[in-house]
C-alpha cells in the first residue's frame, strides 16, 4: 500500500462522511458536512500536484528549479484560494442558518419543521 | 480604443466602484446610489465599445500581471463574451435604476445595507466569468458572482428569502466543491489551467488519462448545468428567483446565462468537435436533458400559482432551449441559441420588473394568479404585460418568434429534429396558454372591491427602467438582421477554436514603458522579457 | 413604380393608425372614430388605386430585408387574389367602423376598440399581401392576437374571457403548426419567397416531407377557418361586440384559412392527400355547421354556425381540387363575406334596438323595423341561395362541381348528396332566421319596444345588401372581372395554369344543379315548418350532446385536467426538499464521473509504484478517518461533532506540513480555528442536538450514495496520482526569484502570477463579511442564548490575552513582510491578527475591546479592496497590464532584506480585507452572543 493509495482512501472517507452529512435535514449538520467535504476537496486539489515529502517550494539558489527538487507550488496556491473561499462561504451560510432559525423557529433545511412532527405542532 | 487595458475594465471598474461604495454607502446613501448608477452606465458603455472592438472577428487576449499564458492568468475577448457583457450591461442599468426608483420608503435599495456595493460586485463577477481564459479563474469569478448574488438575494431579508437562501447557497456550495474537483483534476491530468492550453493538451492525451479527462469534463458540465438550471438540477431556481427583490431577480436573468456561456465556451473550445480524445463530450447529454427541461418547465409554468413563480419556469425553459441548441452542436443551432439568448434574457428581466409593478398595484393580493383588486395603472400594465407575453411566448412579431424559428430551422438537419420540433412547439403553446391564463386572471377578471386598500404608484424612474428594456426588446426585433449576423459570427468564432488558442497562447508580455525595477540591497533581479 | 410604393404604405397605415388611436384618450370617442374611419377609407382608396395595375395582370412587389439569416424579408406582393382580399378587408372595414361608431355604448372604451380593430386590419392586410411565407405567419399570428383582444373586449363578462382564451388557444396552436409547415416548405424549396414556393409545386409534392408539411399547413388553415373538429371556438367568439363578429368572424379573419388554401393551392394542391384531407373535412364541416345552425336560439349563434358551414363549403370546393372549383370557392368567399357581414350587422341592429338576440323572444319585428327587416330578409335569401341573389350563383357552381366531380365511388355519391342535404339545412335555418325574427307573431318579453336604428347605422347593411342583389342580377358585369383576376392569380403557375372557361349567368338552362337547388329550397322550407309543428324549436332546450356545441366541453375538460395534472406533476417532482435536490446533484455528479468508464475499467497506470508508506502518515490518517467517521456517528451531538471536525482539520493541516506545504498548513490551521470559533458562537443560537431522524431508510439510501461518491473521488484521486503529467509549474520555480522577486513560490503565485485570482478571492471574503454584517445588523434574536453562554469566565485568560496582543501584532507584521520569501504573506498575517483580536473578545468581552478599538471593519474591507485594486491598476501607469508587479529590496535590521514588491502593496490590501472580513463576521455574531455581558453590568 502506497501513500497515494492511503491518501486517496482517506480523502474518500472524508468525502463520503461529508456527503452523508450534506444530506441531513438540519442546516448545522449540512454545514459540518460541507466542511468535511471541503477538507476532502482541498486534499484532492493538493494531491493533483502529486505527493512530495520534504521539498517545500521555497527556492534557494542551490537546487535546480524543477519539480524534481521542489513540490508543485501551483496546487498549493489553488488550495489556499479554495480554503479562503470555502471559509467565507461556511461563515455566510452559518449566519443564514442562525438567522433563519431565529425567524422560523426551525433549523430545518427547508426552513420549517416537516409536517406531522411534534416540533411542527409546537411551531404553531 | 487603442488603449490596451480596455478588456479588463469591466472587471476593475465594478471592483473599485464596489469598494468605494462599501466606504460611502453607509454615510451618504444618495451619493452612493448616484455613483452606482454612473458606474453601471459606464460599464455598459465599455461593454458596447468592447463589442465594437470584437466585431472585427479577432480574439484579443490580455495578460494579467504581464505573465504570458498559460503561466499567468489570461483574459480573452471574443464576440461571445462581448455579446454577454453588453447584455449584462443593458439589464444591469435597468435593474439598478429600478432599485433606486420610488420614494424613500418604497425604493428597494434602501431595504437593507450595501445593495449597490453588492450589485457592483455582482457585475464584477459576471464580467470576470465572461472574459477569463483560465479555468480556475472562472471558478473564482463564479464564487464572486455567487456571493454577491447571495447578498442580493438576502437583501431586505424576510423569511421567504432566508428559506430560499438556504437552498440556493447550500446547493451552490456543493456545486462549487464539484467545480474545484473538476478543475484541479484537469490540472492534475493536463498540467495546465489555461483554457486554450487545456484545449491543446486534452486533445492529445494518452488513452488512460483521456478517460479521466472525460470524467472531469462531465463533472464540469454538471457544475455549469447547476448554474444554467438544467434538468434535474434546476429545482432550486423558481423559489430562489421568486424570493428575490425585482431588480435582483431581473439581474439574475443573466445568471443562468453564465452557466450557458461556460458550456458554450468549454464544450466548443476544450471538449468540442476538435477535442480529440475528449471530443463532443456534452453532445449525448445536452439535447435529451434540454428537451426534458423545456417540457417540464412548460408544465411548471402551467402549474404556477403566482406570476413570479411562473416566470421562474420561463427562465428554466429558456435555459433548456439554449442548452438544447448548444447540445445539437451545429454552427447553425449554436448561432440560433445565441440569438435566442438575447431576447429571452431581456424579456425575463422585463417580466420580473413587471410582476413587481403588478404586485404593487394589487395590495395584499400581490402577483398571485387569481382575480384581485387593481390600482389605477391597470391599462398600461396590461399593455406592457401583453407585449412581454408575446415576446416570451415566442409569438410574432417580436424576436422571440424569430429566435425560435431560427432554432427550429437549424434543428431540421439534426437527428433530433422531430423531437425538437414537437417539444419546442408544444411547450411554446403551453407557455402561451399559461401567460394568457395569468393575464386574464390578473387584468380581466372583475373583483370587488375594484381598488386595493393600498396601491403603490409607479414612479417615472420605474417606467424609464421598464421602457429601456422594452426598447431593447424592440431593437433586437427590428435589428434582427444585424444581431443575427453578429451572433452567427460569434458562433462561427466558437467553432474556429484555433484562433482563440493562438490569440491566448500567442500573446506576449509588454516590456514596461519605464524601467520600474530599481535594485537596492543584495538580491539580484532582472527585468522581465 | 409608384404603385409598388403603395404597398408598404397600405400595410403599415393601419398599424400607425392603431398607435395613434390608442394614444388618444378613451373619452374622446369621436377622435378615435374619425381616425379609424380615415385609415379605413385611405386603405380602401389605396387598394382601388392599385386596381389599374393589377387588372392588366401586373404584380406589385416591394421588399426590404429583415432577417436574411432566417430567410425572412419584409416583402409585400399584390396580385389579383391579394388585391381582391385587400379590397374585402379595407372595404368592409370601412363599413364596420361606421357601424361600430353607433353600436358601441358610451361607456365602452372606444379608443381601445378602434385601436384593436385597426391592428386587426393591418394584420389581415399583411396576411394577404405577404410575399414571404414567414412574414405571412407573422401577420397570421397577429390576426389571432388582435382577435383575442377583440373577443375579450368586454373582459368583465366571463364568456368573453373564455371565448377569447379558447379562440387564441385553438388558432394559436394552428399558428404554431403553420409555422412548422412553412419552415418545412422553406427547407424543401430553399426559400420562403412566395413566387419561388408557388413555382415549385412539383418539387414539393415529390418531397418525402410533403405530407408532413401539408398536414401542418392544413392544421393552420382549418383551425383558423373553424373547420370540424376545430370549429367550436367560433360560436364562443360571438361574445365579442357584433361589429367584430361581422368583420373578423364572418367576413375576413376566418377567411384567412381558406385564403391560405387558395394562396398555396398551386404549391400544395393537386394530390390525393390534398383531396382526401381537405374534401372530407370541408364536407363534414358543411353538414355539421348547417345542421346545428337550425337549432340555435341566439341570432348570432345561428349566424356563427352558418358561417362555419359556409367555410366548410369553401374548403370543400378547394378540396375538390378542380380549376372550376377554385373559381367557385373564390366567388363564394366574396359572396359569403357580403351577405354574412350584412346579416351580422342586422343582427347587431336588432340586438341594439330590441335589446335581445333570442329568437324565442324576437318575433314579428317586421312591423317595428320594416327596412331592417327587408334588408335582413334579402341577405338571408342570399345565404339560402335564392335566385337573383349572389349566394345562388356560387351555390350553383358548387352543385355543378359536386356533381361533376369524379374520383371514387364513395365520393361520387357522398358529394352530391351531401351538397343537397347541406343545401336543405341552410335553407331551413335561413327560413327560420326570416320567419322567427320578422314574423311568427308578436315579440315576447323584450326589454324595450324595437324601432329602426339611426340611418347611418343601417347604411353599411344597405350597401352590402345592394351588392348582393347587383351581383346576383348582373354577375358578369359587377363581379366578373374581379373574380377573373382573383382566380387567375390563385391558379398561379399551378398544374392548371390557364383560367378555366366558366360562365357567370343566372340561367344555365334546366340541369341537375338547378334541380338540386330546387330540391334544397323546397326541402329546406318544408323541414323548417315541419320542425316548427312537430318539435316546436322554441321549446328545444339543448341538442343531443354529441352535436351540441362540439368540442367545447372537451376543450374545457382538457384544459382543466391538463392544469390539474401539471400541478400534480410539478409538485411531486419539486417537493421543495433540499435533501432531495442535493441527493440528485450528488447522484448526477457520480454518474457523470462514472459515465466515461462504464465502457472500460478505471485503469490506473500501475507503472508508477508510488511513494512507500510511512508509519506516522499512516497513524495520522487512521486518526483522521476515524474522526470523520465518528463525526458522522455522533453528528446529532453537535458540539461533539464539531470537536471531531476539528480533529479532521488538524489531520489535514498535518498532511500539508508533511507533504511540503507550510503555507497551506498554516492557513488551514488558522482558518480552522476561526471556523470552529464561528460555529461555536453560532451553536449558542441553534439547538444543541439534531432531532432523531424519522426515516432509517433514507439514512441507508444516503449512506449508499455517500459511499459511492467517496469511492468515486478516491478512485479518481488514485488514478490521478499514479498517472504522469507534464505541468506548467517548473516555470514558476524558475522565474519566481528573478522575475517574481520572491523565494516563496506559493506566495509569489498568489500575489503575482495568479494575483488576479487572489483579487477575486479577497472580494469573496470581504463580501462574506459584508453580507454577514447586513444579515445581523439590527437583528435582535427573540430568544435568549442557551445557558452555556453565561458560564463564568477564567481570570487568567484576560491577562494572557492582553499580554499576547502586542506580540501577536508583531508576529503578524513579521509574517506579512517576509511572506514573499518564506511561509507567510498577507493572508496568514491577517488571520493571525484577527485571531489575536478575537481572543480579546473572548477573554475581555465586547465592551473592553470596542472601547479601545473603535473601528468599523467594513471600512477595512472597503479600503483593502480599494488598495488591492489600486495596486493592480497602478501598473497601467507604467504601461503594463493589470497587477504587473515590480519590486525592490530594502535591507532592514533584524528582518534582513525585505522585498518592496509592488505586490506587497497588493498584499497589504489582502491583509486589510482578511482582518476586516474575519473580524466583521466574528463581531457580528459575537455581538449577539455577548448580550449577557450587558445583562451583568
Amino acid at each position: 500500500m502506497s501513500i497515494e493509495l492511503l491518501l486517496s482512501i482517506g480523502l474518500g472517507v472524508l468525502a463520503a462522511s461529508g456527503v452523508w452529512l450534506l444530506l441531513r435535514a438540519r442546516v448545522f449538520d449540512l454545514i459540518v458536512g460541507l466542511t468535511l467535504l471541503s477538507y476532502a476537496v482541498n486534499v484532492f486539489i493538493f494531491l493533483t500536484g502529486r505527493v512530495r515529502v520534504g521539498a517545500p517550494p521555497i527556492v534557494d539558489g542551490k537546487l535546480a528549479p524543477t519539480l524534481a527538487s521542489y513540490a508543485d507550488p501551483l496546487p498549493q496556491a489553488l488550495v489556499l484560494t479554495a480554503i479562503v473561499i470555502s471559509f467565507a462561504m461556511t461563515a455566510l451560510i452559518l449566519v443564514i442558518a442562525l438567522r433563519a432559525n431565529a425567524e422560523t423557529g426551525s433549523d430545518h433545511v427547508d426552513g420549517a419543521e416537516p409536517a406531522g412532527t411534534e416540533a411542527a405542532e409546537r411551531g404553531r | 480604443m487603442s488603449w490596451p487595458h480596455w478588456i479588463i475594465v469591466p472587471v476593475v471598474l465594478p471592483l473599485l466602484a464596489g469598494a468605494a461604495l462599501l466606504l460611502i454607502e453607509r454615510g451618504r446613501p444618495a451619493l452612493a446610489a448616484r455613483l452606482s448608477l454612473l458606474a453601471t452606465a459606464a460599464q455598459l458603455l465599455v461593454a458596447i465599445s468592447l463589442a465594437a472592438l470584437a466585431a472585427d472577428g479577432s480574439v484579443r487576449a490580455y495578460l494579467v500581471g504581464n505573465w504570458s499564458a498559460p503561466f499567468g492568468i489570461a483574459l480573452a475577448l471574443d464576440r461571445l463574451s462581448a455579446l454577454l457583457l453588453v447584455l449584462t450591461g443593458v439589464i444591469a442599468l435597468a435593474a439598478v435604476a429600478y432599485a433606486v426608483a420610488g420614494d424613500t420608503n418604497s425604493r428597494l435599495d434602501r431595504r437593507g445595507p450595501h445593495f449597490h456595493a453588492l450589485f457592483q460586485f455582482q457585475l464584477m463577477g459576471l464580467a470576470g466569468a465572461f472574459l477569463t481564459a483560465d479555468l480556475f479563474n472562472l471558478f473564482v469569478f463564479f464564487e464572486v458572482l455567487l456571493i454577491a448574488s447571495y447578498g442580493l438575494l438576502l437583501h431586505a431579508a424576510g423569511v421567504a428569502r432566508l428559506r430560499a437562501a438556504i437552498h440556493y447557497v447550500s446547493f451552490n456550495l456543493a456545486g462549487s466543491a464539484l467545480f474545484l474537483i473538476a478543475a484541479s483534476a484537469l490540472y492534475g491530468i493536463t498540467g495546465t489551467l489555461n483554457m486554450a492550453d487545456l484545449a491543446q493538451r486534452v486533445a492529445q492525451l494518452p488513452p488512460e488519462s483521456a478517460q479521466l479527462a472525460r470524467s472531469a469534463g462531465l463533472l464540469l458540465l454538471v457544475v455549469f448545468c447547476v448554474k444554467a438550471a438544467l434538468l434535474p438540477l434546476y429545482f432550486w431556481l423558481p423559489s430562489t428567483y421568486g424570493a428575490a427583490t425585482a431588480p435582483v431577480a431581473a439581474l439574475f436573468a443573466i445568471m443562468t446565462k453564465v452557466g450557458v456561456y461556460a458550456v458554450a465556451r468549454m464544450y466548443t473550445l476544450v471538449f468540442g468537435a476538435d477535442g480529440g480524445v475528449a471530443a463532443n463530450l456534452a453532445q449525448p447529454w445536452l439535447p435529451v436533458l434540454g428537451l426534458g427541461t423545456i417540457a417540464l418547465a412548460a408544465v411548471g409554468a402551467l402549474a404556477a400559482r403566482d406570476l413570479r413563480g411562473m416566470i421562474g419556469y420561463l427562465v428554466i425553459a429558456s435555459a433548456g432551449t439554449l442548452l438544447l441548441a448548444l447540445g445539437l452542436g451545429s454552427r447553425d443551432t449554436v448561432a440560433a441559441a445565441l440569438f435566442y439568448l438575447v431576447n429571452s434574457t431581456l424579456v425575463i428581466a422585463v417580466l420580473y420588473l413587471l410582476a413587481d409593478r403588478i404586485g404593487a398595484q394589487r395590495g395584499e393580493h400581490g402577483d398571485a394568479l387569481a382575480p384581485g383588486p387593481f390600482g389605477a395603472e391597470r391599462s398600461w400594465l396590461g399593455t406592457a404585460y401583453f407585449v412581454a407575453a408575446v415576446a416570451v411566448g415566442g409569438l410574432p412579431p417580436l424576436a422571440g418568434f424569430l429566435g425560435k424559428s431560427l432554432l427550429l430551422a437549424a434543428a431540421l438537419d439534426t437527428s433530433y429534429a422531430a423531437w425538437v420540433w414537437t417539444i419546442v412547439l408544444t411547450s411554446g403553446l403551453a407557455i402561451i396558454i399559461s401567460m394568457v391564463r395569468a393575464g386574464s386572471r390578473i387584468f380581466w377578471k372583475p373583483f370587488e372591491p375594484a381598488a386595493p386598500a393600498a396601491a403603490i404608484a409607479t414612479s417615472s424612474i420605474h417606467v424609464l427602467a421598464l421602457g429601456w428594456l422594452f426598447a431593447a426588446l424592440l431593437l433586437n426585433t427590428a435589428a434582427a438582421g444585424p444581431l443575427a449576423r453578429f451572433t452567427g459570427a460569434a458562433a462561427q468564432q466558437l467553432f474556429e477554436r484555433r484562433a482563440y488558442i493562438d490569440a491566448v497562447l500567442g500573446a506576449r508580455p509588454v516590456p514596461p514603458a519605464v524601467p520600474i525595477r530599481a535594485i537596492v540591497g543584495d538580491k539580484p533581479g532582472k527585468d522581465k522579457p | 413604380m409608384w404603385a409598388a410604393l403603395l404597398l408598404p404604405v397600405l400595410a403599415l397605415l393601419p398599424f400607425a393608425g392603431a398607435a395613434l388611436v390608442l394614444s388618444s384618450p378613451n373619452a374622446q370617442r369621436m377622435r378615435a372614430v374619425s381616425l379609424a374611419a380615415a385609415v379605413a377609407v385611405a386603405a380602401t382608396a389605396l387598394v382601388l388605386a392599385a386596381a389599374p395595375a393589377v387588372f392588366v395582370g401586373e404584380v406589385l412587389r416591394w421588399q426590404v430585408e429583415w432577417m436574411p439569416q432566417l430567410g425572412l424579408a419584409f416583402g409585400l406582393r399584390m396580385d389579383g387574389l391579394a388585391w381582391l382580399f385587400a379590397l374585402l378587408i379595407s372595404g368592409i372595414g370601412m363599413l364596420i367602423v361606421l357601424y361600430a361608431s353607433y353600436y358601441l355604448d358610451p361607456g365602452d372604451p372606444a379608443a381601445r376598440f378602434f385601436a384593436f380593430l385597426l391592428l386587426f386590419m393591418g394584420a389581415m392586410l399583411g396576411v394577404v399581401l405577404a410575399d414571404n411565407l414567414l412574414l405571412l405567419v407573422v401577420f397570421w399570428e397577429l390576426t389571432s392576437l388582435s382577435s383575442f383582444l377583440l373577443i375579450g373586449y368586454w373582459s368583465h363578462a366571463a364568456d368573453a374571457r373564455q371565448g377569447a382564451r379558447m379562440a387564441l388557444t385553438i388558432t394559436g396552436a394552428g399558428g404554431l403548426a403553420l409555422l412548422g409547415g412553412v419552415l418545412l416548405l422553406g427547407d424543401i424549396v430553399g426559400s420562403f419567397d412566395l413566387e419561388t414556393v408557388l413555382a415549385s409545386g412539383d418539387l414539393i409534392r415529390a418531397h418525402p416531407l410533403y405530407p408532413v408539411a401539408l398536414l401542418l399547413v392544413l392544421a393552420g388553415a382549418f383551425t383558423k377557418s373553424a373547420q370540424f373538429p376545430f370549429h367550436f371556438w367560433l360560436p364562443h367568439a360571438m361574445a365579442a361586440p357584433t361589429p367584430v363578429s361581422a368583420y373578423l368572424h364572418s367576413a375576413t379573419m376566418v377567411k384567412a384559412g381558406v385564403f391560405l388554401l387558395a394562396r398555396l393551392y398551386p404549391a400544395l394542391g393537386g394530390s390525393d392527400l390534398w383531396f382526401w384531407t381537405v374534401a372530407p373535412v370541408g364536407l363534414t364541416t358543411l353538414l355539421v355547421g348547417s345542421y346545428i345552425a337550425i337549432f340555435q336560439h341566439d341570432l348570432k349563434g345561428l349566424l356563427a354556425y352558418s358561417t362555419i358551414s359556409h367555410l366548410g363549403l369553401i374548403t370543400l370546393l378547394f378540396g375538390i381540387d378542380s380549376r372550376l372549383a377554385v373559381v367557385a370557392a373564390i366567388f363564394h368567399i366574396l359572396n359569403h363575406a357580403t351577405f354574412k357581414a350584412s346579416l351580422f350587422m342586422a343582427a347587431g341592429i336588432i340586438d341594439h334596438e330590441a335589446g335581445s338576440r333570442d329568437m324565442r323572444k324576437l318575433n314579428g319585428l317586421w312591423k317595428y323595423m320594416p327596412i331592417t327587416a327587408v334588408l335582413g330578409t334579402v341577405a338571408a335569401g342570399a345565404m339560402a341561395g335564392v335566385p337573383l341573389l349572389n349566394g345562388f350563383l356560387s351555390k350553383e357552381m358548387f352543385f355543378t362541381e359536386a356533381v361533376g366531380h369524379d374520383s371514387s365511388a364513395v365520393m361520387n355519391v357522398l358529394l352530391p348528396t351531401g351538397a343537397v342535404v347541406a343545401g336543405i339545412f341552410s335553407v331551413a335555418y335561413s327560413v327560420r332566421f326570416i320567419h322567427d325574427v320578422f314574423f311568427n307573431g308578436e315579440p315576447v318579453g323584450l326589454p324595450k319596444t324595437p324601432h329602426e336604428p339611426p340611418h347611418f347605422m343601417r347604411l353599411p347593411v344597405e350597401v352590402l345588401v345592394v351588392l348582393c342583389v347587383l351581383v346576383g342580377v348582373f354577375p358578369g358585369l359587377i363581379i366578373g372581372p374581379v373574380l377573373a383576376v382573383g382566380a387567375q392569380s390563385a391558379l398561379f403557375g399551378g398544374p392548371y395554369a390557364p383560367l378555366p372557361a366558366y360562365k357567370l349567368a343566372i340561367w344555365h338552362g334546366f340541369n341537375l344543379p338547378l334541380a338540386m337547388s330546387m330540391v334544397a329550397t323546397a326541402g329546406g322550407a318544408l323541414l323548417y315548418f315541419a320542425l316548427q309543428r312537430r318539435v316546436n324549436l322554441h321549446r328545444l332546450v339543448r341538442l343531443p350532446g354529441w352535436i351540441r356545441s362540439g368540442g367545447r366541453e372537451a376543450f374545457q375538460f382538457f384544459t382543466q385536467s391538463k392544469l390539474r395534472s401539471a400541478r400534480v406533476l410539478t409538485e411531486t417532482i419539486e417537493n421543495g426538499s433540499l435533501q432531495r435536490y442535493l441527493f440528485l446533484l450528488v447522484a448526477v455528479a457520480l454518474l457523470a464521473g462514472l459515465a466515461p468508464h462504464l465502457g472500460g475499467t478505471l485503469a490506473p497506470a500501475a507503472a508508477a509504484a508510488g511513494t512507500p508508506l510511512n508509519f506516522s502518515v499512516m497513524v495520522v490518517w487512521v486518526i483522521g478517518v476515524a474522526a470523520a467517521i465518528v463525526t458522522v456517528v455522533v453528528y446529532r451531538q453537535r458540539l461533539l461533532a464539531l470537536l471531531m471536525l476539528g480533529v479532521v482539520g488538524l489531520v489535514v493541516s498535518l498532511t500539508f506540513v508533511y507533504f511540503s506545504a507550510p503555507d497551506l498548513a498554516l492557513t488551514q490551521l488558522l482558518v480552522e480555528m476561526v471556523t470552529i470559533i464561528l460555529m461555536m458562537l453560532a451553536l449558542y443560537w441553534l439547538p444543541a442536538e439534531s432531532p432523531r431522524e424519522p426515516s432509517r431508510l433514507r439514512q441507508i439510501r444516503d449512506a449508499l450514495l455517500a459511499i459511492g461518491a467517496g469511492a468515486g473521488i478516491a478512485a479518481f484521486s488514485y488514478a490521478l496520482l499514479t498517472s504522469g503529467f507534464d505541468s506548467i509549474s517548473p516555470y514558476f520555480l524558475r522565474t519566481s526569484v528573478p522575475e517574481g522577486g520572491g523565494a516563496n513560490v506559493v506566495n509569489v503565485i498568489l500575489v503575482d502570477y495568479r494575483g488576479y485570482d487572489t483579487m477575486g478571492e479577497i472580494t469573496v471574503l470581504g463580501l462574506a463579511g459584508v453580507v454577514i454584517y447586513s444579515l445581523l445588523a439590527g437583528f435582535a434574536p427573540a430568544r435568549r442564548p442557551r445557558p452555556q453562554s453565561t458560564e463564568p469566565r477564567s481570570q487568567f485568560l484576560p491577562l494572557i490575552a492582553r499580554l499576547l496582543l502586542p506580540l501577536a501584532v508583531l508576529v503578524s507584521l513579521y509574517l506579512f513582510l517576509r511572506g514573499h520569501n518564506a511561509p507567510g504573506g498577507g493572508f496568514i498575517a491577517g488571520l493571525v491578527l484577527a485571531l489575536a483580536l478575537i481572543l480579546q473578545y473572548v477573554a475581555n468581552g465586547r465592551q473592553w475591546v470596542e472601547q479601545r478599538l473603535r473601528t468599523d471593519f467594513r471600512v477595512w474591507i472597503g479600503a483593502g479592496l480599494l488598495i488591492a485594486g489600486a495596486a493592480g491598476v497602478g501598473s497601467w501607469f507604467f504601461g503594463a497590464p493589470l497587477l504587473t508587479s515590480s519590486y525592490a529590496y530594502w535591507t532592514l535590521p533584524v528582518l534582513g532584506a525585505v522585498p518592496l514588491a509592488s505586490a506587497v502593496v497588493f498584499d497589504l490590501g489582502v491583509y486589510l480585507t482578511v482582518v476586516g472580513a474575519t473580524m466583521l463576521a466574528l463581531v457580528s455574531i459575537g455581538r449577539l452572543t455577548s448580550a449577557p455581558d450587558e445583562a451583568e453590568r
